[in-house]
């Protein structure tokens, strides 16, 4: 594949240890001109810490990186820079307090002296039309006053700007994870482009198919050594998912009796969008799973926010007859607690439950941790050991546990598989279909349109209301973003 | 070894290890004369700084930004209300005591009426509480001239084997706290609301409830302070509570309490307590004078801190 | 599926009401300031005038200076308890050293810049808590100033004097100078290209130093800037008084934070205005002595009065925000 192509970079034998933990466990990695190469693996196989090498955020402890043939000895971020070589972090790195414009100019040290606010802003709206047509960003919004998704196209589209330092690598970690579908085409159409102008890209995505269409060489990883890499029409989804180490295995989907005997059940939640002016509401009874669908950021977690709020005090126009417990998408800023252990991370919503007399007891805090470890597959060998030593997606399903554990009947999901790897999120699935045959209820909004086949109905948010309902044998992905575009009728 | 080494990784024993040595240096100082009376005044006056630190150790621990600023005011204002109910008769000591705390809670209270409804940060909010809290006790309290009950001034100073009981019943008093950090709904909804408030919340911790409650317990124990400082040093006075703005604090974040929130130390309030007190003992045994003693207590804060070594959470 | 959406129109976004409100936002510090200016006007119709002004607001210029030294700390996320005290400890170097060895002066308050600077080096790299660290440097610096000057004394230089006391036609003194402050300060940080470093500090300081900056030049330029504003409101503050006095700056610490969040600035996030700010210390100057004349407010009842001011101009900010919405 490599052949006559120049080698952008190249990584021999790189080792990296945390503590105990070897994240990349002697890596050979190359990437050529002119190539986009799809990275994937489980959270936890090795994917960011090696992206942080490349991009020079940390220094290998074992190992050569060579650029173009050389080989770095002090290899750093503004080193990498230099060389062309530029990373996206997943965790955005704009600067909130800053405008589009500003943040430009953290970037670009070149950019100063009289003038340079002009010269900023006309960067970066050049470049964002170019990446996004019709963005309506102004390079002199604030940051923080973007929506998530915005903020992540001004955050690749800063990438791809070019001063004075050359550009030949950009290294996308999880690009599209708050994008819409149609953002989310129009930017790998772009790295398509970008890479067929002979520059390269480094692609990490757990959403496989955007791997297999846009990627032409994909590399798997699986506790952090490279164990595949090969052209892209070699893989398939079977394929890839098998090389990842994940497994497989589905339930038949619920048949149209059962999914009738479940709505004849006690209604648990009646819920309105505030700004819905015709009949239409939400409606969950006892043992279902409710999907909430359309583009991120149109009001599906704004229900949920009502929901959780009218079951702790009362809210007009929505009811929730039994206990909530959510499930945070964001586990940053909306889950977890990164001082304390695992197991005091799942207890903190059972609390009174866990009490003897007055007193916390640390006895059963225990056995509940260890209950939900063994029930959810927790990997850890201490749920004493604190929170953030989990990967990405044990963390989520420590939060899982943490709502499941409860006395909630209502579990209300915030788009919980955000950046999960396949493997968990099956586990997941089969956990939360038990969990409904026990008569929980779910609320799901998610923006992954293949987790809305695990529901008994659709409902599909545009611009804060509802415009679609469908039901379990309707849901389709076509149909889901056809309501999601158009007014409903 | 393991043991002792995980003991001087723990940052409040720092704490006890600075009060020890500064001790030492003092009765070194004096060639061993009244080492132990000193430590018996020590222990008499930390209990002061480990009351309101116990309390501000729990709204600091709510989050950055948290910070009761009004204490000063409020032990002023508490020792004032304090004298003028007991009245100096023995039989109204409880009824008095009641009246402090009484004072002190509704200080509490409205310091967190004030952040919730107008929504600002604690810092200005304590602040302006504390200014009118401040004019109050000036307008209530000028010329009083009320002495403690013998009673209760007897109390302030009984001692057992050179140990006061009132600090006996401090240490009690942190016990409590400490289980009530840690092995409490209360406590452990402060820690997560300190580490996370938005996540807090999600997770079902109510969030409001809880912060009253802080404001109010710590405004409470500012109430307490005020009343025992009366007793001690035999009557009210406007400035009886200045100087623990800064030393509840001090405590506090010299004990190992985090800055940032959601991580909080009990016993290390004790060990900066004892620590503040015998340092400003020992340069006054050096008899230095006040600019000397002001530089040099700063300076040591400072340097304590920066040895101790920084756990700030990021931001 | 890509061509599906891409002809059909994006959900239209209510086209700058961002925009909109931050420009409210951005405007509450003003009207906290002219309903101050209004209420006095009701009270005595005759402050509103040249000399009026020239003596309500003789204290504004220092004050307006420590605020926006506060604000530069606070900008980085950081907060300097001592604030007050270093502008007593710079009063009585004013007062004693400046005016008697002029160089020996200068070298002391160039000195006390780079103290400040030192500590923000140190804060970084020790990663401490600001509050605990300037709490300790509170006494330090009140230490230095009572070894200073003993007894309140001294003299101003009668250089400072002479400035501080300059009559401009028309506008007086005390708002040219806030003007002209305002402006310096807002070119620098909010206009050029490192200003937009500096503050991105506060904002995102790991996506700063992950684009190659360096936290601890900006963190020491932050506190550098600080310790400078620090100066010359001392400096300033003895002009006015003429004499140095250890604790004369020692309400300044919190009136200089009061100064900065009622300007519209925010504890974290590096959300600071330093036209705000100034406005912010100008409420406050107005509100602290000359509206408690005016309305005969019994000198008991001041600082009470000083704190009801406080609160009511950060309501009536809530319910402006509030409606905002």
């Amino acid at each position: 594949m490599s052949g006559a192509r120049e080698n952008i970079v190249r990584l021999d034998g790189v080792e990296k240890h945390f503590g105990a933990v070897r994240a990349l466990d002697g890596v050979d990695f190359h990437v050529d001109a002119g190539e986009c190469i799809g990275l994937v693996g489980h959270n936890g196989a090795g994917k960011s810490t090696l992206m942080h090498t490349l991009a020079g955020t940390l220094e290998p402890g074992r190992g050569r990186i060579a650029v173009r043939g050389t080989v770095e000895e002090s290899y750093s971020v503004i080193r990498a820079k230099r060389l062309g070589i530029r990373c996206v972090f997943q965790e955005l790195s704009l600067c909130p307090n800053l405008s589009v414009a500003e943040n430009t100019r953290v970037n670009h040290p070149a950019i100063r002296g009289f003038g340079w606010r002009k010269r900023s802003a006309a960067l970066i709206k050049a470049k964002l039309d170019e990446i996004f047509p019709g963005h309506g960003i102004d390079p002199w919004d604030i940051v923080s006053d973007l929506s998530i998704g915005k903020r992540q196209m001004v955050e690749v589209a800063r990438a791809f700007t070019v001063t004075d330092d050359p550009l030949d690598l950009v290294i996308l970690d999880e690009p599209t994870s708050s994008l819409d579908a149609h953002t989310a085409g129009q930017l790998l159409a772009f790295v398509r482009r970008f890479v067929a102008s002979g520059k390269s890209c480094i692609l990490i995505s757990h959403l496989l198919g955007e791997i297999l269409e846009n990627a032409d060489r994909i590399v798997v990883m699986r506790d952090g050594k490279v164990v595949a890499t090969d052209a892209a029409s070699s893989f398939d989804r079977e394929r890839l998912v098998s090389t990842m180490g994940g497994a497989d295995h589905r339930e038949k989907p619920a048949t149209p009796a059962e999914i009738l005997a479940r709505q004849a059940g006690p209604l648990r939640v009646r819920a309105r969008p505030v700004r819905q002016s015709d009949g239409a509401e939400l409606k969950a009874h006892e043992g279902e799973i409710i999907g909430l669908a359309g583009l991120a950021g149109h009001g599906q977690t704004d229900l949920l926010l009502a929901v959780f709020d009218a079951a702790r005090g009362g809210k007009p126009d929505v009811e929730a007859s039994a206990p909530v417990a959510l499930v945070a998408g964001d586990r940053q800023t909306d889950g977890i607690f990164a001082q304390w252990s695992i197991a005091k991370n799942i207890g903190v919503r059972s609390l009174a439950r866990l009490r003897n007399g007055l007193l916390i007891s640390p006895r059963k805090e225990d056995e509940m941790a260890e209950t939900w470890k063994q029930k959810i597959g927790i990997r850890t060998p201490d749920m004493d050991s604190n929170i953030l030593s989990l990967s990405g997606g044990n963390q989520q399903k420590a939060l899982f546990a943490r709502a499941l554990g409860s006395d909630a009947k209502i579990i209300l999901m915030d788009d919980p598989m955000r950046g999960v790897d396949i493997g968990t999120k099956l586990e997941v699935y089969d956990l939360i279909r038990e969990e409904a045959k026990g008569g929980r209820t779910f609320l799901w909004y998610t923006t992954e349109t293949d987790e809305l086949e695990h529901c008994d109905r659709v409902y599909v948010f545009r611009g804060g209301v509802i415009v679609a309902s469908l039901n379990r044998g309707e849901v389709t992905e076509e149909k889901v973003i056809q309501s999601s575009f158009s007014e409903a009728s | 070894m393991t043991q002792a080494r995980a003991l001087f990784s723990t940052p409040w024993i720092w704490s006890f290890v600075g009060a020890f040595v500064v001790w030492l240096a003092t009765i070194t100082f004096t060639g061993g004369v009244g080492g132990g009376g000193m430590l018996t005044a020590a222990l008499s006056l930390a209990v002061f700084m480990v009351i309101v630190g116990v309390g501000q150790m729990f709204v600091i621990t709510l989050g950055p930004g948290n910070v009761d600023l009004s204490l000063p005011a409020n032990i002023g204002l508490a020792s004032a209300v304090a004298m003028t109910v007991m009245n100096g008769q023995d039989s109204r000591i409880a009824l008095g005591l009641l009246a402090a705390l009484a004072s002190g809670a509704a200080v509490g209270a409205s310091n967190y009426l004030l952040i919730w409804a107008l929504r600002i940060p604690p810092i200005i909010a304590t602040l302006s509480a504390s200014f009118i809290i401040h004019s109050i006790d000036i307008a209530f309290g000028r010329g009083l001239q009320i002495k403690p009950p013998p009673g209760f001034a007897d109390f302030t100073n009984v001692q057992f084997f050179g140990i006061p009981v009132m600090a006996m019943l401090t240490v009690l008093f942190t016990i409590g706290a400490a289980i009530a950090l840690n092995r409490m709904i209360y406590g452990r909804s402060v820690l997560a609301i300190g580490q996370n408030l938005r996540a807090a919340w999600l997770a079902g911790v109510s969030v409001g409830w809880i912060r009253f409650v802080t404001y109010t317990l710590c405004g409470t124990l500012g109430g307490l302070n005020g009343a025992l400082l009366a007793g001690y040093f035999r009557g009210a006075n406007v400035d009886i509570g200045n100087e623990y703005l800064l030393s509840s604090i001090a405590v506090v974040v010299i004990g190992g309490t985090s800055v940032a929130g959601g991580k909080a130390n009990v016993p290390g309030i004790w060990g900066a307590s004892l620590f503040l007190v015998l340092l400003l003992t020992m340069l006054n045994t050096f008899g230095v004078s006040a600019g000397v003693r002001l530089l040099l207590t700063g300076l040591i804060i400072v340097g304590v801190i920066t040895a101790a070594g920084g756990d700030k959470a990021l931001r | 599926m890509s061509a599906a959406s891409a002809a059909i129109e994006r959900t239209p976004v209510r086209p700058g009401s961002a925009a909109r409100a931050r420009m409210l936002r951005a405007m509450l510090p003003a009207l906290s300031l002219a309903l101050v200016v209004i209420a006095i006007a009701w009270l005595n119709p005759r402050a509103i005038s040249y000399f009026g002004f020239n003596l309500m607001l003789n204290l504004a210029i220092p004050i307006a200076l420590a605020t926006i030294a506060q604000m530069f700390v606070i900008a980085s996320n950081e907060l300097d308890l001592s604030i007050g005290t270093f502008v007593g400890f710079v009063a009585c170097i004013t007062a004693t050293w400046l005016r008697d060895a002029p160089l020996v002066g200068v070298l002391i308050l160039l000195g006390s810049i780079g103290v400040y600077a030192l500590l923000g080096a140190l804060i970084h790299l020790r990663n401490l808590p600001s509050i605990v660290v300037t709490l300790g440097m509170s006494f330090v610096w009140q230490g230095l100033a009572i070894l200073t000057l003993p007894t309140p004394g001294g003299k101003a230089p009668d250089w400072l004097s002479a400035i501080v006391s300059f009559k401009p036609p028309l506008v007086p003194f005390p708002i040219v100078a806030a003007v002209v402050i305002a402006l310096v300060v807002h070119f620098g940080l909010m206009r050029t290209s490192y200003g937009a470093i500096l503050r991105g500090s506060g904002g995102n300081p790991v996506a700063l130093g992950r684009a190659g900056w360096s936290i601890l030049r900006v963190k020491m330029t932050l506190f550098a800037l600080a310790g400078l504003f620090g100066v010359l409101s001392g400096m300033t503050l003895v002009g006015i008084t003429t004499a140095g006095d250890a604790n004369i700056g020692n309400g300044y610490t919190l009136l200089a934070i009061a100064g900065v969040i009622l300007g519209g600035g925010e504890f974290v996030g590096g959300r600071v205005s330093p036209i705000g700010a100034v406005l912010g210390a100008l409420t406050l100057a107005l509100a602290a002595s000359p509206l408690l004349t005016f309305m005969k407010i019994p000198p008991d009842w001041q600082v009470a009065a000083n704190g009801i001011i406080l609160i009511v101009v950060l309501a009536a900010r809530v319910l402006i925000s509030r409606r905002e919405r």
